[in-house]
């Protein structure tokens, strides 16, 4: 075998994504579901890698989930991001990292788009300016943020105080990977590995010492699929992908599940609670189900953070037992307590789904 | 069961790991010629019975090789046993003859 030709290939699945200097865009769905995950990117960017990046508060959603369900027209949603790169070029900023996969389709879409009719750049430029009196810059460098702690993983597996390998038996967890469809399969180019072989988390994995799980079903969309999910009675639909994969999973005995898409993470996380709830079922051995993080609280975990203020118990399915096999340290009776240490009360509790009390 | 107002759509792929094989076994072992099928259809096209009402002969082979037997007995039941099949059949296969084993299996495996 050749290696030489297939590390020129490998090159061409790569993207540039930029050192430093970013203009941070934050995602609907991952602030307030799993609202430890951006918090944990900033301190990580900040503190343990010194980079300087601007949270800004006057950027709003990019509307995303309103244009794939057909009732915010192209027009429209172009003029929001071009707002948003507005708000970037007049904080002096070239370098956008955005935190949500459907948010990262939309910007590549809207760019290619201004790539190939710049006509339409034009226009969106008229309408910007008579709406709001901004101009803006295209951004130099378009990265998701998985895309940035994927560049520097091997600076945080430096800093590592916890690494992802079972401490009882000190195998590498098993891990399945999960990329959100609108990270790469629709422009592949502005993802690492493309649609083929995308490689963003698996990276990260196995630079912290993971082993990732290649099942049947890996490559399957979760369902989240907007239209599917927003309409009550076709959420059938969208159960059934996650359950597919869940099936597809199971028999690999996974330890976690890892998602770069807010929505993947959200769905993968909360149809394993609907499922368990409508049919009995659930996907580990013990009846916790498999813990599903963002690559943020990953991170975080390997970085010793403290996992309440990560907020893993935000999720549904808890992720004690994962804690316990890597052997990160936590205080169980501080899990549901806010910053300030008041005690918030326990949630409602799944019928079938087990949660470690 | 908790109700959320949805249900879980069920899967349509066809999984021939989950699948019984039971009953195709059992008619291919009793009824060879049952191999030799091409699934041309001349005998769904000749069916007295499918003429009349909704039966498929071609899709009857079609479950039983998926495994896809849920409903089979109700279906073959509609089948009148004249034979006409297996005189327009292109590989000399004894289809009254499945059909038989296909009831036998039923009752074998049920």
């Amino acid at each position: 075998m050749k290696l030489e030709g297939k590390k020129r290939i490998w090159d061409d699945y790569q993207k540039e994504i930029a050192d430093n200097n970013y203009y941070f865009q934050r995602s609907c769905i991952r602030q307030n579901f799993f609202p430890g995950s951006e918090h944990a990117f900033l301190k990580i960017l900040k503190n343990e890698l010194g980079k300087d990046i601007c949270d800004d508060e006057h950027h709003t959603t990019c509307t995303g989930i309103g244009y794939h369900a057909d009732v915010v027209l192209f027009e429209t949603i172009m003029t929001v991001v071009a707002r948003h790169f507005a708000l970037m070029t007049e904080k002096g900023y070239e370098n956008m990292i955005i935190s949500c996969v459907t948010s990262f389709g939309i910007y590549t879409e809207i760019l290619e788009t201004w790539k190939h009719f710049p006509d339409v750049l034009k226009k969106v430029r008229q309408h910007l300016k008579k709406a709001t009196g901004r101009e803006f810059e295209i951004p130099k460098n378009i990265a998701h943020a998985s895309d940035i702690i994927f560049k520097f993983r091997e600076e945080i597996a430096a800093r590592a105080k916890y690494r992802l390998i079972n401490r009882n038996t000190g195998e590498p967890l098993k891990i399945v990977e999960h990329i959100g469809c609108h990270y790469s399969k629709m422009f592949p180019v502005h993802g690492v590995g493309g649609a083929e072989f995308p490689y963003v988390l698996q990276g990260m994995v196995e630079s912290w010492g993971g082993q990732i799980i290649d099942y049947p079903e890996r490559r399957h969309c979760c369902g989240f699929g907007f239209r599917q999910y927003l309409v009550k009675a076709n959420r059938g639909y969208s159960v059934a992908n996650s359950k597919k994969k869940f099936e597809s999973m199971k028999p690999y005995k996974p330890d976690m599940i890892v998602c770069n898409c807010p929505g993947c993470t959200m769905f993968m996380d909360k149809w394993q609670y609907t499922i368990s709830e409508m049919e009995g079922k659930t996907y580990d051995e013990n009846g916790f189900g498999i813990p599903v993080l963002t690559y943020e609280e990953m991170a975080g975990l390997v970085l010793g953070y403290n996992p309440w203020e990560l907020g893993l118990q935000m999720h549904e399915v808890q992720s004690e037992p994962l804690l316990d096999k890597m052997g990160v340290a936590y205080h169980p009776d501080e899990k549901y307590k806010d910053a300030a240490g008041n005690y918030l009360g326990e949630p409602a509790f799944p019928t079938n789904l087990k949660v470690c009390v | 069961m908790k109700d959320f107002g949805f249900t879980i759509t069920k899967d349509r792929q066809i999984d021939y790991d989950q699948h019984d094989h039971r009953l195709l076994q059992f008619v291919l072992e009793n009824e060879p010629s049952f191999q030799a099928c091409i699934s041309c259809g001349g005998c769904t096209a000749t069916c007295s019975a499918g003429n009349l009402i909704d039966f498929n002969i071609r899709k009857l082979n079609m479950l039983l090789r998926r495994g896809e037997t849920e409903g089979l007995e109700k279906e073959i039941n509609k089948c009148m046993l004249c034979g006409k099949c297996m005189l327009v059949c292109p590989r000399g296969i004894n289809t009254r003859n499945v059909i038989l084993k296909i009831k036998e299996a039923i009752q074998k495996f049920r």
